[in-house]
């Protein structure tokens, strides 16, 4: 058995999905979602019981190139993340009306597919490629089935793929100028690399480049809001809950083993600019009123907070960062799709017009306050225990740092506890505010389920991802 | 050679057909018949021989160019199908000169002996030159051709007379004598400046910058079907004998030549970059992003004794591309008086098949991955970066995201702007060529070893 079964499941399912067409494909979509994440539990089974499930085999023999995928603690960890939110995502969609809706959902998997292979590749050439594609399928769905005016719409929209793709062309030199030095671009061959400071330098920020433009990381973030917004909701959802993720889990993956000694020179550079990005991002969260801007922002603050924690290079900011990359998925997509709900009730997301939700809807309120709550960290939920180590381990570097980091728990709670209130509470809405549906209310049970679960118990991950993180630390620091 | 014959006959064939008031059979004959002198030419893959006291010289490289280039002259014969639909009376012609357009290709791949180059470059220019200006009544398309025929004209005579100060310093034609005596210590000054014209006579062919001036209108000017033609066959042609002429002479000997071609090659992306960007006519946009396809292609130039296979597959990926895109504006913009951007509005909801089709292809051509126009790039920047020129292809990486900009105002326009109108009727081999041709770049890029082995 091995891990390739997961991408042939989502291809086959984005295939499959297109030809059933309009009327079954969202059905079929969930089914090929919910197939790939039960495979992927299955294959998590034979992975903890020593199986291995890598899989390489040679592509290209000029220049050389092997369809690599690795299986470690790290990247199935990843791969759960992505394989889990998927159908939630679709199943979150299934309120909707989308037009074309056989392109729509094979779309969604196919971005999976691609989502999936980044995290799995373990040859660079095939990481870029997954890479690449996984911004075709965000781009139509955000053009084609996205709100708001149109010409703004798509401003913002190829500004975005403009942005993403000439990151990741540096990228792309990195990798060509790597496999000048070791002739192949298989992840041991270039762990084993021994380059000078200076082309570490050179490469780490190559690699930078195309991942603070993916993640967002201040000065590179002008993107973002802009298109979370714009986006159907399902797209800002895969957006936020699993593609900045690919930028984060290469931050750790890639860009830090191949070029340590960069990292470990400009560290303070980097942890500065991640915590620049939680207080901008929370600052200008605080004056959204637009709810989906303003959970952009809020997102924006908390992967600052998770890329400082990856550039700390100790494990507990590594492993900090990973539990927060899971958590702050969960959280994401469970608040955009708050938004969505209210919207397909008020037809609007200015949070001025919202209020007086609670006393007509006392079980959405509470679930949503629950998200709210996980989103600001409080203890035994999922993001307590992830953004808790990640301040730790700034703390070890710089207590300062700990200090300006911890404001997103601050602000954030500020400004989340507003909004919240501004939305939810007040005057009773003239407006009629239907209750929940049984299927909103299963997402966002499933998604409330896990924040606490993992909450109270995050062992089973932790364990997951340990092993892979020393690993990765060793060599950085060899 | 049997290759080359083949073709000149299928060539007089079809003339004769019309002649017999076999008119309908025209375009069928001529595919089969292309693809039997395809597979002819597979065939003799391995063989190596040399005709007529080394007039023509058969290697692996010419066999391999020349099966790229019937390939891509099939597909312009079944275009033809459709775009000479309403002027019967001279599809043979139009067809023949394609054929014959064929057969100068082939010899300026597999020349022995320069004056055999000098041969086949002119009747490839000369065969241009009737297909611009193809459209009679039209005003646009006697300017296209009138300036392509004075423009190449004189291209050609620069040529001629690299031609002749080669000779003067070599005392021989003979493309293997040369490249013998080129590695002599002492050479006549007329023999760097032979090679220079020579060079600047075939950056015209190419329309490299500084010497672009005349494509953009000549290739709006002339009929769509002819400037698929220029853009994807003529121009990768050009590239090939560039590369084989140079790399016989060993140009790479002399540092100027580096930087030279290093100069041109990203003046060549830039300024075609930033001239699409502002194009509101498709086949305007095309031509320019053509000349900063050009500019890709000559970094080849820079390692001339590896690049070959670089070449063949940037040239494969490219002119693929092109064709599925053409084939797709052909269909789009029959019966129109223009190519304006207007034409494709809404295409994706008129027709998702075409629309896709050519968003493949432009996806292509900016070096998306997995269309092979992004191992062509891959293998082109893996090339140059080993030869140090990191310089180079960093220049071609911001052009790569410049161009983006143009191509994806193109997708956009598709997608995301209403309908004007609705277009009737299925043309079959448009469709026939437009799927092949996106089918086979997709192909190449899922096993490029492919075609990247092939030239060893």
């Amino acid at each position: 058995m091995n891990i390739s079964l997961i991408l042939i499941i989502l291809l086959v399912g984005a295939l499959v999905t297109f030809l059933v067409g309009d009327k079954l494909a969202s059905k079929v979509a969930l089914f090929f979602g919910i197939a790939a994440f039960g495979s992927s539990l299955v294959l998590l089974s034979h992975f903890n019981a020593g199986e291995n499930l890598d899989f390489i085999s040679k592509w290209i023999s000029k220049p050389n190139i092997s369809f690599a995928l690795k299986a470690d603690g790290l990247s199935l960890a990843m791969l759960l993340l992505t394989t889990a939110l998927t159908p939630i995502i679709i199943f979150c969609s299934f309120g909707n009306d989308y037009k074309n809706s056989k392109s729509f959902y094979s779309l969604i998997l196919f971005m999976a597919f691609a989502m999936a292979g980044t995290f799995l590749a373990g040859d660079g050439l095939l990481y870029y490629i997954f890479w690449e594609l996984s911004l075709i399928p965000i781009y139509f769905i955000a053009l084609l089935w996205g709100n708001g005016d149109d010409e703004e719409r798509k401003k913002a929209v190829v500004k975005f793929f403009i942005y993403t793709l000439a990151g990741s062309l540096f990228m792309l030199v990195a990798f060509v100028y790597l496999y000048q030095k070791a002739g192949s671009l298989l992840i041991e061959d270039l762990y084993a690399l021994d380059l000078s400071s200076s082309e570490q330098l050179w490469i780490f920020m190559a690699f930078f480049l195309a991942y603070a433009i993916k993640i967002p990381i201040i000065p590179f973030h002008t993107w973002q809001a802009k298109v979370y917004q714009k986006a159907p909701t399902v797209g800002t959802m895969l957006l936020s809950g699993v593609m900045l993720k690919m930028g984060l889990y290469s931050i750790i993956r890639w860009q830090l083993p191949i070029a340590p000694l960069a990292a470990k020179n400009y560290m303070f550079v980097l942890i500065t600019l991640g915590i620049a990005g939680v207080i901008y991002g929370s600052i200008v969260a605080l004056r959204q009123k637009d709810l989906k801007k303003l959970l952009a922002y809020s997102s924006l603050a908390h992967v600052g907070l998770i890329a400082a924690g990856a550039y700390t290079l100790t494990l507990d900011g590594l492993r900090g960062a990973v539990l927060q990359m899971i958590a702050h998925g969960f959280v994401v997509v469970g608040l955009f799709f708050v938004a969505e709900i209210i919207f397909r009730r008020y037809e609007t997301r200015n949070i001025s017009e919202m209020g007086g939700i609670r006393s007509q809807s006392p079980k959405f309120t509470s679930m949503f306050m629950i998200l709210v709550l996980a989103s600001v960290a409080l203890p035994t939920t999922f993001n307590f225990v992830g953004e808790f180590t990640v301040l730790y381990s700034l703390s070890q570097i710089n207590v300062w740092l700990a200090i300006f980091g911890g404001t997103t728990i601050i602000l954030g709670a500020y400004y989340m506890l507003k909004m919240f209130q501004h939305v939810m509470l007040g005057e009773t809405n003239t407006k009629i505010f239907a209750d929940v549906t049984l299927n909103e209310t299963i997402t966002m049970v499933i998604i409330v389920a896990v924040l606490f679960f993992f909450g109270m118990y995050p062992k089973p991950i932790t364990d997951l991802i340990t092993p892979s993180l020393e690993t990765i630390l060793n060599t950085i620091n060899k | 050679m049997n290759t080359l014959i083949a073709i000149i006959g299928l060539g007089v064939l079809t003339l004769i057909l019309e002649i017999f008031n076999l008119r309908k059979t025209i375009v069928p004959v001529t595919i089969i018949g292309l693809l039997a002198v395809l597979a002819l030419n597979i065939s003799e893959f391995g063989s190596v021989g040399n005709y007529y006291n080394n007039m023509i010289v058969v290697t692996k490289f010419s066999s391999v160019f020349s099966s790229l280039f019937i390939i891509l002259t099939i597909f312009l014969v079944a275009l033809s199908h459709n775009f000479y639909e309403n002027h019967q009376s001279k599809l043979s012609d139009f067809i023949a000169i394609k054929v014959f357009l064929l057969s100068g290709a082939v010899v300026m791949v597999s020349f022995g002996n320069l004056s055999m180059y000098f041969l086949g470059i002119e009747v490839l220019s000369i065969s241009l030159y009737i297909l611009a200006a193809s459209n009679r009544l039209n005003i646009k398309s006697n300017e296209a051709g009138m300036k392509y025929f004075l423009m190449g004209s004189f291209a050609s005579a620069i040529i001629l007379f690299g031609i002749c100060l080669i000779y003067g310093a070599m005392g021989s034609f003979d493309i293997t004598e040369i490249s013998e005596m080129s590695h002599s210590a002492e050479l006549p000054i007329w023999f760097p400046i032979g090679i220079a014209m020579v060079t600047i006579g075939m950056l015209f062919k190419i329309a490299a910058v500084p010497f672009h001036f005349w494509a953009p209108d000549v290739y709006e000017g002339s009929p769509a079907l002819t400037t698929a033609t220029m853009s994807t066959l003529a121009k990768v042609v050009a590239m090939a004998t560039l590369y084989k002429l140079l790399s016989a002479m060993n140009a790479d000997i002399s540092p100027a030549f580096q930087i030279i071609i290093v100069i041109i090659s990203i003046a060549s992306m830039t300024v075609g970059n930033i001239m699409a960007l502002k194009q509101a006519n498709v086949k305007r946009m095309l031509a320019f992003s053509g000349i900063s396809h050009a500019g890709f292609m000559l970094m080849a130039l820079l390692s001339l004794s590896t690049s070959a296979s670089s070449l063949l597959y940037y040239a494969s990926a490219y002119s693929l591309a092109g064709i599925a895109a053409f084939s797709v504006l052909l269909y789009v913009c029959k019966n129109r008086d223009n190519e304006d951007i207007v034409n494709f509005h809404g295409l994706g909801k008129t027709n998702p098949l075409l629309a896709a089709i050519l968003t493949g292809a432009l996806l292509s051509m900016a070096g998306i991955p997995i269309f092979s126009g992004f191992f062509a790039k891959l293998v082109l920047f893996n090339q140059t970066i080993h030869t140090g020129y990191l310089i180079v292809v960093i220049a071609a990486v911001i052009n790569s995201i410049i161009s983006v900009g143009y191509y994806f105002k193109l997708i956009l326009a598709m997608y995301s702007k209403e309908p004007n109108e609705t277009r009737t009727g299925t043309p079959v081999l448009i469709y026939g060529v437009a799927v092949v041709a996106i089918v086979l770049n997709i192909v190449l890029g899922l096993f490029p070893s492919f075609v990247l082995d092939l030239l060893g």
